[in-house]
Formats: structure tokens, C-alpha cells, sequence
């Protein structure tokens, strides 16, 4: 089963039905739950946390004891893959919502893009499709994925770079595009909304 | 590198794809789940549904056919028209579109636009501005730029406000992106309004998508150019299969404009 987190960030109906459309006609929608429950989050083999929106929305993990309940499926062995601010929670926090703190799997913070990179304006948030570099030989998540695949971006947080970054894109200097550590993943693009290259991505998470 | 974002728009009435000349002489194009997944598969980067009928004859978004069409879609899906409430947003995002496209509500009550980024984030929210030179005022170049004017209701009704004032407002109420389609260029196929384009995209920090005009490659590598946008849409150059996108941007990359070219 494939607990998709609902923490009223954002829209999940592109996830999930990105996730349901992978799953093919011999196995049932139901594999693909949309949940709040902590309990489900423990019994779950794959965890999802999509998320576009404020970062502060993650506060409500907390409240909700989902951050426990992730914290113990990711040590039990639960694949967990974080999308966009799903990514940064994976970090120790972000500027923009200090006050929330993140899983703190990964260490480091996520930042606001700076307003000017090599001395000319840089627009935000990064809106678009962006090219996947440096892509880890041994990442799981992105098995059969190119150095230089585009994929679909929109954010104006980012997450540093890391040894644990399986990914980087170009952006006003390089930020982390995607994450893994053992069963621990995040992207910062949105593979539902990435055509061909993001549904690889997502196939190789349900493939794991 | 960011790339330059082609995005195809399909116009609705009564459940199909149509498309006008100056907002006016409309002609059926086909079925809007159709079309959208042809233009997703020949590499647009992205897919607007906008429902050209909604406002003036105060009808609801069309669920059914943005349901049908966002079943086969990963690319971003955006819907406009008819988006009047908060409420309304969610129907179509439940429906399956990725951002909200919204025009005249936004002019009526400015408000909506925080309401709905509030819910689903900036970036679901796009403030689509229609925008019309004075009459008598040249089309194109740097002149009559600044009194540009913001229209509603389909380009019926002339608000009296300016179209850089109104998409700085935008930003600052927490649009996600401004589509800016210049009435004056719409469906003549001569090249988009580069300056007031230019005009939009220096006033805000947000991604202007220009609309409006499109005709063939060295249109949408002067729009990205002289016009500074993130992103182009078209309509008309893409049904009919006069070309696709795979085409176009093949020609833009030649151009020297950086584009995603699909797999």
C-alpha cells in the first residue's frame, strides 16, 4: 500500500492519480490511499508527502502525530518519498516558516533564491522546466533517468546541496532537485507533472 | 537551464475546442481531451482550457470536460473560466487542473486571488489580463504601452484600468503568473505585442506567460527576446496540424532559444 499524505497542502489530485494511472488495470485503485491517519502512515510500505504551498502547512504533521508515525515507518524500512515542499521537510527546516522544523533526515536548510545571482536579476519562484544534472550512478529514484531531463518546477524555497543530493539543477546556482539516502527520497520538480521523465521517476518508486 | 515554456491553449464553447480572429469569428477546432494529450505527446510544455463562453453567460466550468482531459495529462493543466469563488477553484483542482486561470472575477473582487492561493498555493493561481491599446493607437512598438488597458467579460468590457497597474496589484494579492493576451495581436498571426509584454515582465517578478498573435517560430524567439517572457501560448498555429510544438521548438533551438524537447 502507498500512503499519499494529506496535509491540506496544496492539490493532491495530480499525485494521486498520477500514482493510481501507474499502478495499471490489474491492481486496484485502493493500493493508492490519501490518508491523516498516523496509523496507516505506520502500516505503509511506500510513503508519500506531496505538497505544494507555504511550508508552515507542515507544522500540521506535527499536530497530527504524522511526523512520529514517519519518522518510525522510515526507520522500520518504509520507502518514503517527499515532492516539492515534501523535499524540504526532509531538511532540517526552511526560512521561510522557522518556527515549523523539518524531518530532519537531511542536514542543512532550504532558502529563498537569492533576488540576484552573478550580478543580474533573478526571477522568483522558479517556474518551468529545468534540466536534472549530475544525476547519482547509484540512485534508485532515478533509475534510467539522463543527465539533462527536463523536468517541471515551481517553487521559490530551495534545498542546499549535499552528499546525500542525487540530483542538481541550475538555478541562480545549483540547488538539490532531488535527494536519497537508503529509503529516504525527495524531489523538488513534480514528477506528476513531468510527462515521460517524471513518470519513470514515479515508476521506479512503486517499483522499489 | 530554465527553458523557455511553449503552451498550447485550447479555447472552449459548448464542450469544444474552437478558436476566434480578434476575439470574434469563432470556428470548431474538436474535442478538448483530444487536442489536449495530442499537443501534451507533441511536447507542449504545458496545456491552458479556457472556457471562452463562462463569464458572460454566467455559466459554471465545464468539470466534465476537464475531468476528460486531465485523465491523460502530466504536464501542467490549466483551466480558466468561470472561476468566480474559492469554491469554484476547488471544483476545477478536484477535477484535476493544476492551476486556476482567472480574469474578470479577479477585476471584480481583487480579493479572490489571496483567497485561492491561500488553499492551494501562489502557483495555482494564474491572473489572466486581457489587455487593448487605446483606439487609434499603433499596435505595436513602445507607444501607448503605459495606457493599455485591462478588458473583461470575453474582451466586451473595458475596465478603465491600466494593465501594468493591474498586474502589479496581481503580484501583490499573490498571483502565480500573469497571462497577458493582447486583443489587439489575438488570432492575426503577425507576432505578439513584444512591448507591452516587455512592460509586464519589468514591472513583476512573477513568470509572464505572453498570448496573442502567434504565427510561426520567429514570433515566439522575439516574444521570449525583445518581449523578456517566461513562457508563450498559442492556439490557432497549433490546430489544424499547421505545426506542433516538437516542430516549433526544433526551430527555436536553431534559434538559440532554449526549449524542452520532448522524448
Amino acid at each position: 500500500m502507498i500512503a499519499v499524505i494529506d496535509y491540506k497542502a496544496g492539490n493532491l489530485t495530480s499525485v494521486v492519480k498520477s500514482l493510481r494511472y501507474l499502478l495499471g488495470e490489474e491492481r486496484p485503485a485502493r493500493e493508492v490511499v490519501v490518508t491523516q491517519s498516523p496509523e496507516m502512515v505506520r502500516q505503509s510500505e511506500k510513503i508519500v508527502l506531496p505538497g505544494v504551498g507555504h511550508f508552515q502547512a507542515t507544522q500540521l504533521l506535527n499536530d497530527l502525530g504524522l511526523t512520529d508515525a514517519v519518522h518510525e515507518g522510515i526507520a522500520k524500512g518504509a520507502w518514503f518519498l517527499g515532492i516539492c515542499v515534501g523535499l524540504q521537510w526532509l531538511y532540517e527546516g526552511s526560512t521561510e516558516a522557522l518556527e515549523a522544523p523539518g524531518l530532519g533526515a537531511f542536514s542543512g536548510m532550504c532558502e529563498r533564491f537569492p533576488a540576484e545571482y552573478e550580478g543580474a536579476e533573478l526571477k522568483s519562484p522558479h517556474v518551468g522546466w529545468n534540466s536534472l544534472e549530475g544525476i547519482r550512478e547509484d540512485s534508485r529514484l532515478l533509475r534510467g533517468v539522463e543527465d539533462g531531463s527536463f523536468v517541471y518546477f515551481t517553487h521559490s524555497w530551495r534545498a542546499p546541496v549535499s552528499k546525500d543530493t542525487a540530483a542538481v539543477t541550475e538555478y541562480g546556482g545549483e540547488f538539490t532537485s532531488a535527494v536519497e539516502r537508503g529509503n529516504v527520497m525527495g524531489v523538488q520538480f513534480h514528477p506528476e507533472k513531468s510527462a515521460d521523465v517524471g513518470l519513470r521517476v514515479l515508476r521506479n518508486f512503486m517499483e522499489l | 537551464m530554465l527553458t523557455k515554456r511553449i503552451i498550447a491553449c485550447l479555447d472552449v464553447r459548448g464542450g469544444r475546442v474552437v478558436k476566434g480572429v480578434q476575439f470574434v469569428d469563432i470556428v470548431d477546432a474538436g474535442d478538448p481531451a483530444e487536442l489536449a494529450h495530442r499537443h501534451a505527446t507533441a511536447g507542449a510544455d504545458e496545456i491552458v482550457l479556457l472556457d471562452i463562453t463562462a463569464t458572460h453567460e454566467e455559466r459554471g466550468t465545464l468539470l466534465d470536460t476537464v475531468r476528460r482531459a486531465a485523465a491523460r495529462l502530466f504536464v501542467p493543466f490549466t483551466v480558466g473560466g468561470g472561476v468566480r469563488t474559492r469554491d469554484d477553484a476547488a471544483a476545477v483542482f478536484d477535477a484535476g487542473a493544476d492551476k486556476v486561470s482567472i480574469n474578470s472575477a479577479a477585476i471584480a473582487r481583487p480579493e479572490l486571488i489571496g483567497e485561492i492561493g491561500a488553499s492551494f498555493g501562489a502557483q495555482a493561481v494564474i491572473v489572466a489580463i486581457d489587455a487593448r491599446r487605446a483606439a487609434g493607437a499603433a499596435r505595436r512598438g513602445a507607444k501607448g504601452v503605459e495606457d493599455a488597458e485591462v478588458y473583461v467579460s470575453g474582451g466586451r468590457k473595458p475596465t478603465g484600468r491600466r494593465v501594468v497597474e493591474w498586474a502589479r496589484e496581481a503580484e501583490s494579492r499573490g498571483a502565480g503568473e500573469i497571462l497577458l493576451t493582447s486583443m489587439d495581436t489575438d488570432g492575426m498571426r503577425d507576432g505578439f505585442d513584444c512591448e507591452l509584454t516587455a512592460a509586464v515582465s519589468e514591472a513583476v517578478q512573477i513568470p509572464v506567460i505572453a498570448s496573442g498573435g502567434a504565427g510561426c517560430a520567429v514570433h515566439f524567439a522575439e516574444v521570449f527576446g525583445r518581449g523578456k517572457a517566461d513562457a508563450a501560448l498559442a492556439a490557432s498555429i497549433f490546430h489544424f496540424g499547421a505545426t506542433d510544438s516538437r516542430e516549433l521548438k526544433a526551430q527555436l533551438l536553431k534559434a538559440g532559444v532554449s526549449v524542452r524537447l520532448p522524448c
